[in-house]
């Protein structure tokens, strides 16, 4: 149990850190757009992987799948904002919850009517060889999902900072009615959060997907340890859960290699326990800022 | 407003009729599936009493229904306790828990809270699995159904029946004074607004943490009638979609309305079940689209939908307490 | 001259409560018009229904045209620029960021930089702040700044509500200079909701006075100003 023991469980740490990431981003994204926390962002990524793996078994070569899913995913998440979600808008937060609860569970049964329950393989685009340094041995879909993952968050990252409908989009998640003063048409920008999202997430979903297998039931566990990132990060922060994602990650493989009573039946207690710790401790996350309430 | 008034003691009364004289026509699953309707709507009032009427979000109150319905199955099975008096036991110890809980969670706002019990309730099955010469591990513990006592020819799932519906009547009453009281009008004056609660010399944190203990008290009782219907316990049923259910009870029946434990208990009951008759195939499916078209159609729950359509019957006659939104939206819209 | 605002008969309420019952007031193109009230009167609903922020009831045209009943997106998208009480700045961007939003709209890259370059002409402060976030700057630079980003959309008609609250006199008197640049150097028309009646008398063309939702006073500025007796009974001094 050496130091490559250590660093092959960081980097696979990392690697399911960057699926975490990823699906704590969307979720950070709609929650800073509409306060919204999408309960069914799981469900939407498991959903377009299995769009995904129809493709595939309709022969499609993997990279044509693969864009094709997200392009349909970004529509897909448009189109549940505009009719799901729109006629609910600021209506109370947990009417909002229950309409998110509706649609994970719709979905989430859809896609096992649609698709069935059996568990299905999923490839992986990166190849089955192990890549060697000196003695360390990492696998090739790891460092595939870490390179894949941080090229997306970088491209989204250089979109909202830099571009004018990324400044639109943020600024209508903070501010609607000066961003509407603006010409800025808010509702559009929501479409647009969500249809970011459902991208990110369905990225996430075909890329761990290969791992744990697809059936209708494989983001559950994924979504609480994308919760778990989003909260130790800061639900406020795109970066925090970003940084909160790959720190999961990275924990729940060292908890599980390292520490010896915590298997994979324990496993989820690690988010738990890191979701609980760091409410108690320091609500905001790392990077988050408390919630300003007016009085 | 003496029309509106009427409308709803005669609304009461025919109510309270059909439901003392259910277990006549009623047997069996039919009768047992209302006995669960009384349970779930204790465990609602419980739970609207915290995040309805006080505005702490709860996704976790499974776990205190999983405390008092393990602590009935323990009681009874383990220790030969009388089913009885397992019940204010279960209460008293979910009250204790419960109140506890509240502590740590004073410092969690809104989302903060609700990812907090999410975790809890996440929890509970493995904790259940873990203790298990507690508990039974994942076999669970089977209980019998109690008989009727004192003689009564009542069949099992009868005296069942009138024992939720009492306990339910009960703390329906006691739900209705404490709202009316002092007590009652703090515990919403620190959901409105905690900051002006706290200046009028309300004890908030105090509140807060009792308010916890009692709707965990109202869930843990629901608990032990619950498991004593079902005449078992195991831990994967008390796993997190429980405690989703019952914030979809509380949702749907009407937050901050005490008559809409009963809508949310009826509809989490019987939904998923008519569901199942319309798509064998997709039955949740279904139940999602029910859950959405509620929300569409009455955004304040079936009590809110009623209120609306009362005080368009009846002229002027407000509710008790107002349903407000939980959490005041705009928290982060600070402008300059 | 043509008016580039018609307001007509607006009644405007909150729910239950009616807080505009039938008012009308005009803007002359390039000119400057001012509603003056006290707190209440209902100035800053006035100026909230014509931009679309509360759905008003009655006529409001823009150069002949009905937007009465238009998002205030598309309001905005017309021309006009709303300046709203509390500046609305986007606290969390910077000020550079806060000006390329009021820009939004606009394809004309080279324009839009220029426009830029004018706001920072006309508040050096925002110009030596650029890269600061907009949260960190005081009322009165925000206060730029809100105008500057109203200037970015390089509006027809710009409203104004209660510039002047909560600012030192002498940064309010600074802000109304530059008013009067904007609309005499590039023809901006100004509808002006002030609390201040001196100033908003000094600067504008036009003058009405609201009382609990109606317009009680209303005629050239010049001329109200110099009533003595009107000023003391409806303005106070």
């Amino acid at each position: 149990m050496g130091i490559e023991t250590l660093l092959q469980q960081v980097v696979s740490g990392l690697a399911t850190g960057g699926i975490y990431a990823s699906l704590a981003l969307a979720l950070v994204m709609i929650y800073q757009a509409t306060e919204i926390v999408n309960f069914a962002q799981g469900e939407m990524a498991m959903f377009s992987t299995y769009l995904a793996w129809s493709m595939l078994n309709a022969g499609a070569p993997y990279w044509l799948a693969f864009l094709a899913t997200i392009v349909l995913a970004f529509v897909g998440g448009l189109l549940i904002e505009r009719i799901v979600i729109r006629p609910v808008e600021g209506k109370p937060i947990l009417t909002l919850v229950i309409v998110c609860i509706g649609l994970l569970v719709i979905l989430n049964s859809l896609a096992g009517w649609m698709f069935s329950y059996v568990i299905q393989p999923f490839p992986s685009p990166f190849p089955r060889t192990p890549f060697r340094i000196g003695k360390i041995v990492f696998g090739q879909h790891d460092l595939g999902v870490i390179a894949v993952t941080l090229v997306l968050l970088c491209l989204l990252y250089v979109f909202f900072r830099y571009t004018t409908l990324g400044l639109a989009m943020r600024a209508a998640a903070q501010n609607p009615v000066s961003s509407r003063l603006c010409g800025i048409r808010v509702g559009s920008m929501l479409g647009l959060g969500w249809g970011l999202a459902a991208l990110v997430g369905s990225v996430a979903g075909m890329l761990v997907a290969p791992v744990i297998f697809l059936e209708p039931n494989m983001m559950g566990g994924i979504l609480i340890y994308a919760f778990a990132g989003a909260t130790l990060g800061g639900i406020t922060s795109p970066f925090g859960a970003v940084v909160g994602g790959f720190l999961v990650g990275v924990i729940e493989n060292l908890a599980g290699t390292y520490i010896p009573f915590i298997g994979t039946e324990l496993k989820l207690t690690v988010a738990l326990l890191i979701i609980v710790g760091v409410l108690l401790i320091r609500p905001s996350g790392l990077f988050g800022h408390a919630i300003v309430r007016r009085v | 407003m003496g029309s509106v008034r009427g409308i709803r003691w005669w609304g009461i009364g025919a109510l309270l009729a059909v439901a003392l004289l259910l277990p006549f026509p009623l047997s069996g699953f039919r009768l047992f599936q209302f006995t669960q309707v009384c349970v779930y709507a204790m465990v609602l009032l419980g739970l609207n009493l915290l995040t309805g009427y006080n505005g702490q979000i709860s996704l976790g109150h499974g776990a205190f229904y999983a405390l008092g319905a393990y602590t009935t199955a323990i009681m009874v099975d383990r220790w030969g306790v009388a089913y009885g008096w397992t019940i204010p036991v279960a209460g008293l110890m979910c009250f204790v828990v419960g109140f506890l809980f509240g502590i740590p969670a004073l410092r969690l706002e809104g989302l903060h809270l609700a990812l907090a019990t999410f975790a809890l309730a996440l929890a509970v099955p493995q904790i259940l699995k873990y203790f298990d010469s507690w508990t039974g591990g994942s076999q669970g513990i089977v209980l019998s159904k109690p008989k009727a006592p004192w003689g009564l020819p009542l069949s099992r799932d009868q005296w069942l029946y009138y024992l939720a519906l009492s306990v339910l009547l009960l703390l329906f009453v006691l739900t209705w004074n404490l709202l009316r009281s002092r007590p009652g009008r703090a515990i919403v004056a620190i959901r409105d607004n905690p900051i002006a609660a706290r200046a009028m010399g309300i004890d908030t944190a105090l509140y807060k943490s009792l308010t916890f203990g009692v709707s965990a008290c109202y869930t843990g009782v629901a608990g032990s009638l619950g498991g004593l219907a079902v005449a078992f316990v195991a831990p994967d049923s008390f796993n997190v979609f429980l405690s989703i259910t019952f914030l979809v009870g509380i949702v749907i029946g009407g937050l901050a309305s005490v008559p809409g434990a009963i809508f949310g208990a009826l509809f989490i009951q019987f939904v998923p079940n008519y569901a199942q008759e319309i798509s064998k195939a997709a039955p949740w499916a279904i139940y999602g689209v029910f859950l959405i078209a509620f929300m569409y159609v009455m955004p304040d729950g079936v009590a809110g939908f009623l209120r609306r359509v009362t005080r368009r019957l009846g002229g002027r006659s407000g509710p008790v307490h107002p349903a407000a939104s939980v959490t005041p939206r705009g928290g982060q819209h600070v402008q300059a | 001259m043509t008016a580039i605002l018609e307001v007509e008969d607006l009644h405007v309420a909150y729910g239950e409560t009616r807080v505009l019952h039938g008012i009308g007031f005009t803007v002359e193109t390039r000119g400057i018009t001012t509603i003056l009230g006290a707190n209440g009167a209902g100035k800053t609903t006035a100026l909230r229904a014509v931009c679309g922020m509360v759905p008003p009831r009655g006529r409001v045209q823009l150069d002949g045209r009905r937007i009465d009943g238009k998002a205030s997106e598309d309001i905005a998208r017309l021309g006009i620029a709303h300046v709203p009480e509390g500046r609305g700045t986007f606290v969390g961007f910077t000020v550079e960021e806060n000006l390329r939003l009021g820009a939004y709209m606009r394809r004309d890259r080279t324009a839009v930089s220029q426009d830029m370059e004018r706001v920072y002409g006309y508040f050096p402060v925002l110009g030596q702040r650029r890269r600061q976030a907009a949260g960190t700057l005081s009322g009165g630079e925000q206060q730029m700044l809100a105008l500057g980003r109203a200037l970015m959309l390089r509006p027809r008609l710009l409203l104004l509500d209660e510039p002047s609250l909560g600012l030192a006199p002498l940064v309010v008197q600074e802000f109304f200079r530059i008013v009067r640049a904007i609309n005499q150097r590039e023809g901006v028309s100004v509808l002006l909701v002030e609390q201040n009646a001196a100033l908003a008398l000094g600067l504008a063309d036009r003058a009405y006075l609201l009382e609990t939702g109606r317009v009680v006073l209303a005629g050239p500025a010049s001329e109200i100003r110099k009533d003595d007796a009107v000023r003391r009974a409806y303005l106070g001094y």
